[in-house]
């Protein structure tokens, strides 16, 4: 943007990512897609549209997903952030929902793929995913320009099923 | 994006007294906000977070009145069970809304003060009398599939995006604001000002004033409601048209209705014309696409966007039928 100062007033919050404390300085400007990826080198999360239409940058926000692109980092303090980084098992084993991905090859390029996973996470965890058509209603959110839509369905299918075979 | 302080309110008064200034932009999801400020959309060079300021995200669904705090969450309040069996119309507007992320952040009342999508306003560029008041509107000359029919005028032919504001539209709405002279209540009707009276100005909202709830009047009619919404993909997308149908009947008989559009004008509409046709007769298909006709007797298409005439008033039609099957 000409004529714009390219630097602002600088402040300094606290960000709770996968578990951890990280305070950063920062101007107000910093996005919470850019902190995670410019300023604590998370670069999993990634940047699509940035925008709000792609959903390539959703992380789970207290426990809900949201898009990282459209929320300041500032207004994430105090905030528990987890990203895609944040899923694996204490042993290094991926997340079933990762597993799922990989078993049903549902991806192609994979740029969207950390954002589909996060959404597909709380896609079953708010109780949407009884049904193919509910899953990819609740899905819509994130775009895959690989059409990898029917094998992610399927890998949501597989862990929706699971998790409920489990509760039963 | 141009340079902002931000700051946390912790309480109304203190968002209140941050909001007078002439440059502040409150900020509550953030989701369209955050979207506005990076394409350079508003002069604001504060930011003043209210969603944390306790006591505005409860809503009372149950009494004479129904009242949404202004800060209560779309995706909360599209899974509340009274409303999806009393005010299915609501409901589903929040559904058929943005996406799940989106719904998770974004809050009722930010919900409401959502900017127009249209293009020539968006890009920043462009000739638009929203963006620079007087300079004109490039619209006009440009691509007009997705402008309104209604509320409109050689300054500005946008339209108003949201789908929670068409369903309110469908019931007796009132918008509570507070300031620092205490709280007023408007009329939903009176609380967006269309384009063309003043395409610089969104709501009645003043600086220093914040939407603090909104309230909806009970009324039977809210279990025979309904929303439709007509867009170009089946889901994530803007309407291009859209109806809310709000019906109390007794037998086959239309007794009491309300219809409001969206998609197709420049706020909130109500389509009293399609009310009128429905009262007090026997509701049939026949019935449904003559009140759908009535309702955009009055339109104003331009070069693209004709089309939505007739998909507007079969758009009334069918939410007119899905709503009488309700229940």
């Amino acid at each position: 943007m000409s004529g714009q100062k390219a630097t602002g007033p600088r402040m300094r919050i606290t960000l709770n990512v996968n578990g951890q404390n990280h305070d950063i300085q920062l101007d107000p400007r910093t996005t919470l897609l850019d902190a995670l990826r410019e300023h604590l080198g998370l670069t999993g999360t990634k940047m699509g549209c940035n925008h709000g239409t792609c959903g390539a940058c959703t992380v789970h926000v207290d426990g809900r997903r949201q898009l990282s692109c459209l929320m300041l980092a500032a207004a994430a303090a105090g905030s528990e952030i987890t990203t895609i980084e944040g899923l694996q098992g204490a042993n290094g084993a991926p997340h079933p929902m990762q597993a799922a991905f990989v078993a049903h090859d549902a991806l192609q390029c994979g740029y969207c793929t950390p954002g589909q996973i996060m959404s597909a996470i709380s896609c079953i965890e708010e109780g949407h995913a009884g049904s193919d058509d509910e899953i990819r209603e609740y899905m819509s959110g994130n775009l895959c320009r690989c059409a990898a839509y029917p094998n992610i369905v399927a890998a949501i299918r597989d862990v929706a099923d699971a998790t409920m075979a489990e509760a039963a | 994006m141009r340079p902002f302080t931000y700051s946390r309110a912790t309480s109304l008064d203190q968002a209140i007294s941050g909001s007078g200034h002439p440059h502040s932009a409150i900020m509550a999801g953030g989701t369209t906000l955050v979207d506005l400020m990076r394409g350079d959309l508003t002069g604001a060079d504060q930011v003043i977070d209210i969603a944390h300021i306790p006591g505005l995200a409860e809503i009372e669904v149950e009494g004479e009145t129904l009242r949404f705090g202004a800060l209560a969450r779309m995706a909360d309040v599209a899974e509340n069970t009274f409303l999806k069996h009393n005010y299915p119309a609501l409901v589903e507007s929040l559904q058929l809304a943005a996406s799940q992320q989106i719904r998770n952040a974004a809050t009722l009342g930010g919900n409401l003060l959502q900017r127009t999508r249209c293009v020539y306003f968006r890009d920043g560029v462009s000739d638009c009398n929203q963006r620079i008041p007087g300079s004109g509107c490039a619209a006009l000359d440009g691509e007009d599939r997705e402008m309104a029919l209604f509320g409109t005028s050689d300054r500005c032919i946008a339209t108003y995006p949201g789908d929670w504001g068409t369903a309110l539209a469908a019931f007796d709405t009132s918008i509570e604001i507070a300031s620092d002279s205490g709280r007023r209540v408007v009329d939903f009707a009176d609380f967006h000002i269309a384009y063309c009276e003043d395409p610089a100005r969104l709501s009645i909202l003043r600086p220093g004033e914040i939407v603090t709830a909104i309230l909806v009047k009970a009324t039977p009619s809210g279990k025979r409601s309904t929303y439709i919404k007509v867009r170009d993909r089946q889901s994530y997308a803007y309407a291009l048209t859209s109806a809310a149908v709000a019906l109390e009947m007794d037998g086959e008989t239309v007794i009491a209705a309300r219809v409001a559009l969206g998609g197709v004008a420049s706020k909130p509409w109500r389509a009293q014309a399609a009310e009128a046709v429905l009262i007090g007769r026997r509701l049939d298909e026949a019935l449904a696409i003559e009140a759908g006709h009535a309702a955009f007797t009055d339109a104003k298409p331009l070069r693209h966007n004709q089309f939505k005439i007739e998909l507007g008033a079969r758009t009334v039609a069918r939410a007119a039928l899905v709503a009488k099957g309700k229940i």
